[in-house]
C-alpha cells in the first residue's frame, strides 16, 4: 500500500462544491471561533490556577472560607449566556435558510431525482428523463436538484459531503433534500447510517457535469440494454454487497411512488 | 457467525433454537476466548474451593446487603467489563487501520463479526461499565455522605446489583452461545426487527438490557428514597454534599427515563416475539417512534452518567484546594437546570430525520442552553482552586485533565447542536469523537477520580499515587491520540461503523488513532497494576484515621473501611462541610462516651437467587425454550413471595459489639505513628460557623 499524500481536497467538509456545503463550512468555522471566546480562557485558567494556587507556593491570599462572589457569578453566567444567545440566533436563522426542504433559488429550473436506499445499494430514478441508475448519480452543474428520498429496506442516510446536508431514507416515507453544485467534478456519496452487513459498500459517485456532458450521460444511460422492469427490480432487491454501477434505459415514472406505497398502502386515491 | 446461515423456524420443544451449531467451534478467535474463559473461570472457582472460601464468599459478599460491599462489587464488575469493552475497541481500531479496499473481505474481521463488535462495544461501555461505575460509587459513598447506615431498601439494592450482573452475563454468554446483535448499540428498527435480524443477537440485546435496566430503575428509586428520607438530622437539602446532590439528580433522571427504556424494549420484544407491528416498515409500524422513544431515554441517560461525575470533581476540587466549593448554590441550580433540560433535547440525536426547520431550531437551541449551566460548573471548579492551596494528588490530576478535555468535548457538542452544521457532521467520526470526548474525558475520568478518592474509604488503604498519576497521564495522552484524529476524519467525510473504506487518505489518521488506543491499553494496564501493587504494599498506605485526604464531608468521620453499621452514632449536621466544621471547632474524631444498640438489615439469599432466575428466564427467552422461561419466571415470583414471608430480615447490634469496634478504631487512631501527618487538620483548613 502506497503512502497516501493527503491534500486539502481530502478534507471534504472544507472543500465544498456547492453553496449549501459552503455555508455549512462557514457555520462550522464560525461556531468554533465564537466558542473559542470561552474555551481558551477556561483552558488558560485551568493551567494558571493549578500553577499559581499550588500549595507549594504558600500564597498569602489563601482563603478557605471564600465561596461566593456576586461579580464572578454574574460573569460566569452571563458570558456563556451571551455566547449562546449569539449562537442561538445563528442556529435559528440557519435552521430555516439551510433547511433541506427549502427549494434553492436559481435561474435554472429545479431538477428532480428520486433516491431509493436498498440492501445494499442506491437506486437513482430520474422521473423526467425516465431513466434509472444504481450507485451512480449525475446532474448538471449550477442546477438545483430536488432529491426525493425513501428506502425499500432499513433506515439509511443519503450523504454527499461536498454538496452539503444528509437526510435519512426511511421506508414508506419520502424525505426531501435540496442541493446544488456550483463546480463540476466527481464527488463521494455514501450512506451515513448503518444499515447492516453490506453497509460499508453503500457508496456511490456523484458527477456534477456541464449541461452538455449531462445530456451525453443521459443518452448513454438510455442506450443501456436493460430497463428497470418489475422483474429487474425484484432481482435488484435481493441483498448484495459492493454493487457495481448499473444503468437502466427506461423506468416507470411512478415506480418511486409504488415503492413507498408498498409500505403505506395506496394513498391520495392515486 | 455460525447462526447467520441457519435460521431455525421450528424450535425444538426442549432446547428451543439451541443446537450444537449455536456454539461457534469453527471460529478460532471465539474458540480461544471460550477456552480462556473456561480456564480463568475454572481457575478462580477452583481456588475458591481449594481455600474453602465459598462459604465466606456467599455469606459476606454474594448475599450481602451492605451498600459498601455492593458498591465494591459493582466497581469490580465494571472493571472486568471495561476490559471486555476495550478489547472490542482494539479490534475495531486494528480492523479500520487495515481495511483500505474497494470491496468487502479485507482486514481480519468480516462485517458479520465486526458489526457485532461495535454493537457490543457501545452496549458494554454504556450499560455495563459506565452505569455500574456510577451506581457503584453512589452505593459506596451516598449513605456515608448523608450519615445513614444503609440504603432505604437493602434487599432491593442487592437485587439491583445482581440483575445488572445477570445482564452483563447475558451479553458475555452471547459471545459463546449464539451471537450478539449487529445493529448498532441502540438497535434501531427496522434493522433490529425480525425481518432484517432474524438471528438471536437482538434477543440477547433485548433481554440483557431489559433485565439490567430494571435493576437500574430499582436502584434509582432506592437511592432517591435514601437521599430524601435518610439524611442525618440537620442535613437540609442545601447542606447536602455536592456528590449526593448530583446523585439525587441522576436518580430523578433514572426514575423518569428508565421506564421509557423498559417500555421501548418491551414494544420491540413484542414485535419480535408475537408479531406486533409497532416499529416495522409496514402494517402501520413507525420506526421514527422508536428513535424518538429510545432517545427520550438516551439523552437523560448521558446526564445520568455525567452528573455524578460533576459531583465527584466538586468534592475532589474542594478537598484538594483546602477550600469550600465556590458557588455551591449556583452549582445546585445549574445541576437542577441540566436535569430538566435533559428531557427536552432528545431530538438533536436525529436532526437528519427530516423534521421541520422550527422543530430543529427549538431542539438545537434547547441543547445549547444546557451548555450555560455546564459552563457555570466549570467556572465553579476553577474558582474553587482560586485562592486555594491546591495539592496535586492523583484525583486532582484527573480533575485538571477532565476540565481541559471536557471543555473541548462540550464545544464540539455545541457545534453538533446547530442543526445546519449537524447535517454534515451527523453519523460521522466527528460525532464519534464528540461523545467519546465527553464520556471518557467527562464521565469516566470522573469515576476514576472518585475511585482514587474513595478507595481508602472502601478498603482502608490508599491507591499508589505515583502509578495513579501515570495512569491519568497515559489515559489523557491516549485519549487525545485516539480521538482527535476522529474529529479530523469527520471533516474528511468518514462516517461511523465502516468495516472497510476505499479512501486511502483516511488511513494515516486511523493509524494514529490506533496508536492512541494502544496508549490507552497501557493506561488500563497501569491501573490494574496499580490496584495489585497497592494491595501488595498496603502497609505503606494505611488509612488509620478514616480521613486520609483531610476531607470535608461526613464519609471521612468514620473509620476506613467503615464498620458495617457506618456510624456508631448518627451525626448531627450543622454545616454542608460538616467535617471541616468539626475540625474548625476541634470537635472532629472525638469518641462519644455512650453507644446505643444499632438496628441493621440481614444478608439475604433472595437478591442473587431471583436475579439468577431472571438470567435463566432471559436465556430461555432468547432461545425460545418456552418451558424453561415459564419455570424460571414462576420460580422468581415464588422466591419473591418466600422472601416476603421471612420473619427475620433484620437484627440488632448490641452495645458491647459496637463499643469493641469503636474502641479498636480510636485506639488505632491514637496510637498511629507520629510520621502519619496527613490526618492532622491543616492550619487554615477551617471555616467559620454558618449563620
Amino acid at each position: 500500500m502506497a503512502i497516501p499524500t493527503i491534500g486539502w481536497s481530502d478534507y471534504l467538509l472544507f472543500d465544498p462544491k456547492g453553496p449549501i456545503a459552503a455555508q455549512q463550512m462557514d457555520l462550522i468555522i464560525w461556531s468554533f471561533l465564537i466558542m473559542m471566546i470561552v474555551v481558551i480562557p477556561v483552558i488558560g485558567m485551568t493551567i494558571w490556577f493549578s500553577v499559581s494556587y499550588s500549595a507549594k507556593k504558600e500564597r498569602g491570599d489563601y482563603d478557605p472560607h471564600w465561596e461566593h462572589s456576586n461579580p464572578i457569578e454574574i460573569v460566569v453566567w452571563s458570558i456563556p449566556l451571551l455566547i449562546i444567545i449569539a449562537l442561538g440566533i445563528i442556529t435559528y436563522k440557519t435552521s430555516f435558510s439551510l433547511d433541506p426542504r427549502q427549494p434553492i433559488q436559481s435561474e435554472k429550473p429545479t431538477m428532480r431525482i428520486q433516491v431509493v436506499a436498498m440492501d445494499w445499494k442506491w437506486l437513482f430514478i430520474y422521473p423526467e428523463q425516465e431513466i434509472a441508475t444504481v450507485n451512480e448519480l449525475a446532474f448538471p452543474v449550477d442546477t438545483p436538484v430536488e432529491f426525493l428520498i425513501t428506502s425499500d429496506t432499513v433506515m439509511n442516510s443519503f450523504f454527499v459531503p461536498q454538496l452539503g446536508s444528509m437526510i435519512y431514507a426511511m421506508a414508506g416515507m419520502e424525505n426531501q433534500l435540496h442541493l446544488i453544485a456550483d463546480k463540476a467534478g466527481t464527488f463521494r456519496g455514501m450512506s451515513a447510517h448503518y444499515s447492516g452487513f453490506g453497509f460499508s459498500g453503500m457508496k456511490f459517485k456523484a458527477h456534477s457535469q456541464t449541461d452538455q456532458d449531462f445530456e451525453t450521460w443521459v443518452n448513454k444511460v438510455k442506450a443501456s440494454p436493460t430497463t428497470l422492469s418489475p422483474e429487474v427490480y425484484k432481482q435488484l432487491s435481493v441483498k448484495s454487497k459492493d454493487n457495481k454501477i448499473a444503468h437502466y434505459s427506461s423506468v416507470n415514472p411512478l415506480m418511486f411512488n409504488r415503492i413507498i406505497e408498498k409500505y403505506t398502502g395506496v394513498q391520495n386515491g392515486q | 457467525m455460525a447462526n447467520k446461515a441457519t435460521i431455525i423456524t421450528d424450535p425444538d420443544p426442549i432446547f428451543g433454537k439451541l443446537t450444537w451449531d449455536s456454539i461457534p467451534f469453527h471460529d478460532p478467535v471465539i474458540l480461544t476466548v471460550i477456552l480462556v474463559v473456561i480456564m480463568v473461570g475454572g481457575g478462580v472457582f477452583g481456588a475458591i474451593l481449594y481455600y474453602g472460601k465459598l462459604r465466606y464468599l456467599w455469606d459476606e459478599w454474594l448475599t450481602s446487603v451492605d451498600h459498601k460491599k455492593i458498591g465494591i462489587m459493582y466497581i469490580i464488575a465494571a472493571f472486568i467489563m471495561l476490559i471486555r469493552g476495550f478489547s472490542d475497541a482494539l479490534l475495531m481500531r486494528s480492523q479500520q487501520a487495515l481495511a483500505v479496499s474497494d470491496t468487502t473481505g479485507v482486514g481480519y474481521l468480516p462485517p458479520e463479526h465486526y458489526d457485532q463488535i461495535f454493537t457490543a462495544h457501545g452496549v458494554i461501555m454504556i450499560f455495563f461499565v459506565a452505569m455500574p461505575l456510577v451506581v457503584g460509587l453512589m452505593n459506596l459513598v451516598v449513605p456515608l455522605q448523608i450519615g445513614a447506615r444503609d440504603v432505604a431498601f437493602p434487599f432491593l439494592n442487592s437485587l439491583s446489583f445482581w440483575l445488572f450482573v445477570v445482564g452483563a452475563m447475558l451479553v458475555n454468554a452471547s459471545l459463546i452461545v449464539g451471537e450478539f446483535a449487529s445493529t448498532g448499540w441502540l438497535a434501531y428498527p427496522p434493522l433490529s426487527g425480525l425481518e432484517y435480524s432474524p438471528w438471536v443477537g437482538v434477543d440477547y440485546w433485548l433481554w440483557a438490557l431489559q433485565i439490567s435496566g430494571i435493576g437500574t430503575l430499582l436502584s434509582g428509586i432506592n437511592f432517591f428514597v435514601t437521599i430524601i428520607r435518610m439524611r442525618a438530622p440537620g442535613m437540609t437539602l442545601m447542606k447536602m454534599p455536592i456528590f449526593t446532590w448530583t446523585s439525587l439528580s441522576a436518580n430523578v433522571l433514572i426514575i423518569l427515563a428508565f421506564p421509557i427504556l423498559t417500555v421501548t424494549i418491551t414494544l420491540l420484544t413484542l414485535d419480535r416475539y408475537v408479531g406486533t407491528n409497532f416499529f416495522t416498515n409496514d402494517m402501520g409500524g413507525n420506526q421514527m417512534m422508536y428513535v424518538n422513544l429510545i432517545w427520550a431515554w438516551g439523552h437523560p441517560e448521558v446526564y445520568i452518567l455525567i452528573l455524578p461525575a460533576f459531583g465527584i470533581f466538586s468534592e475532589v476540587t474542594a478537598t484538594f484546594s483546602r477550600k469550600r466549593l465556590f458557588g455551591y448554590t449556583s452549582f445546585i441550580w445549574a445541576t437542577v437546570c441540566i436535569m430538566f433540560l435533559s428531557f427536552i433535547v432528545w431530538l438533536h440525536h436525529f436532526f437528519t430525520m427530516g423534521a421541520g426547520a422550527s422543530v430543529n431550531a427549538f431542539f438545537g437551541i434547547a441543547t445549547m442552553i444546557i451548555s450555560i449551566p455546564t459552563g457555570v460548573k466549570i467556572f465553579n471548579w476553577l474558582f474553587t482552586m482560586y485562592k486555594g492551596r491546591v495539592t496535586f494528588d492523583a484525583p486532582m490530576w484527573w480533575t485538571c485533565s477532565f476540565i481541559i478535555t471536557f471543555t473541548i468535548g462540550g464545544m464540539t457538542g455545541v457545534m453538533l447542536a446547530i442543526p445546519a452544521a449537524n447535517f454534515v457532521l451527523h453519523n460521522s467520526l466527528f460525532l464519534v469523537a464528540h461523545f467519546h470526548n465527553v464520556i471518557i474525558g467527562g464521565a469516566l475520568f470522573g469515576y476514576f477520580a472518585g475511585i482514587t478518592y474513595w478507595f481508602p474509604k472502601a478498603t482502608g488503604f490508599k491507591l499508589d499515587e505515583k502509578l495513579g498519576k501515570w495512569a491519568c497521564a497515559l489515559w489523557t495522552i491516549g485519549f487525545f491520540m485516539a480521538f482527535m484524529p476522529l474529529y479530523v476524519l469527520g471533516f474528511m467525510g468518514m462516517t461511523r461503523r465502516l468495516n472497510y473504506y476505499d479512501n486511502p487518505a483516511w488511513n494515516d489518521w486511523l493509524l494514529v488513532a490506533g496508536a492512541g488506543a494502544l496508549v490507552v491499553m497501557v493506561a488500563i494496564g497501569v491501573q490494574l497494576y496499580q490496584i495489585f501493587a497497592s494491595i501488595r504494599d498496603r502497609k505503606l498506605n494505611m488509612d488509620v484515621t478514616g480521613d486520609p485526604w483531610n476531607g470535608r464531608t461526613l464519609e471521612w468521620t468514620t473509620s476506613s473501611p467503615p464498620p458495617f453499621y457506618n456510624f456508631a452514632r448518627i451525626p448531627e449536621v450543622k454545616d454542608r462541610d460538616q467535617l471541616a466544621y468539626l475540625k474548625y471547632h476541634n470537635l472532629a474524631f472525638q469518641q462519644p462516651d455512650k453507644y446505643n444498640r444499632i438496628h441493621m438489615p440481614k444478608s439475604t439469599w433472595a437478591g442473587i437467587t431471583i436475579a439468577v432466575l431472571s438470567g435463566i428466564m432471559g436465556f430461555a427467552m432468547v432461545w425460545h425454550i418456552w418451558w424453561l422461561a415459564i419455570v424460571s419466571t414462576v420460580a422468581m415470583v415464588g422466591c419473591f413471595i418466600a422472601y416476603n414471608f421471612e420473619k427475620e430480615k433484620d437484627f440488632y447490634v448490641e452495645v458491647d459489639e459496637v463499643e469493641a469496634i469503636e474502641n479498636a478504631y480510636f485506639k488505632r487512631m491514637n496510637e498511629r505513628p507520629a510520621t502519619e501527618t496527613n490526618n492532622a487538620p491543616a492550619s487554615g483548613a477551617t471555616l467559620p460557623i454558618q449563620a
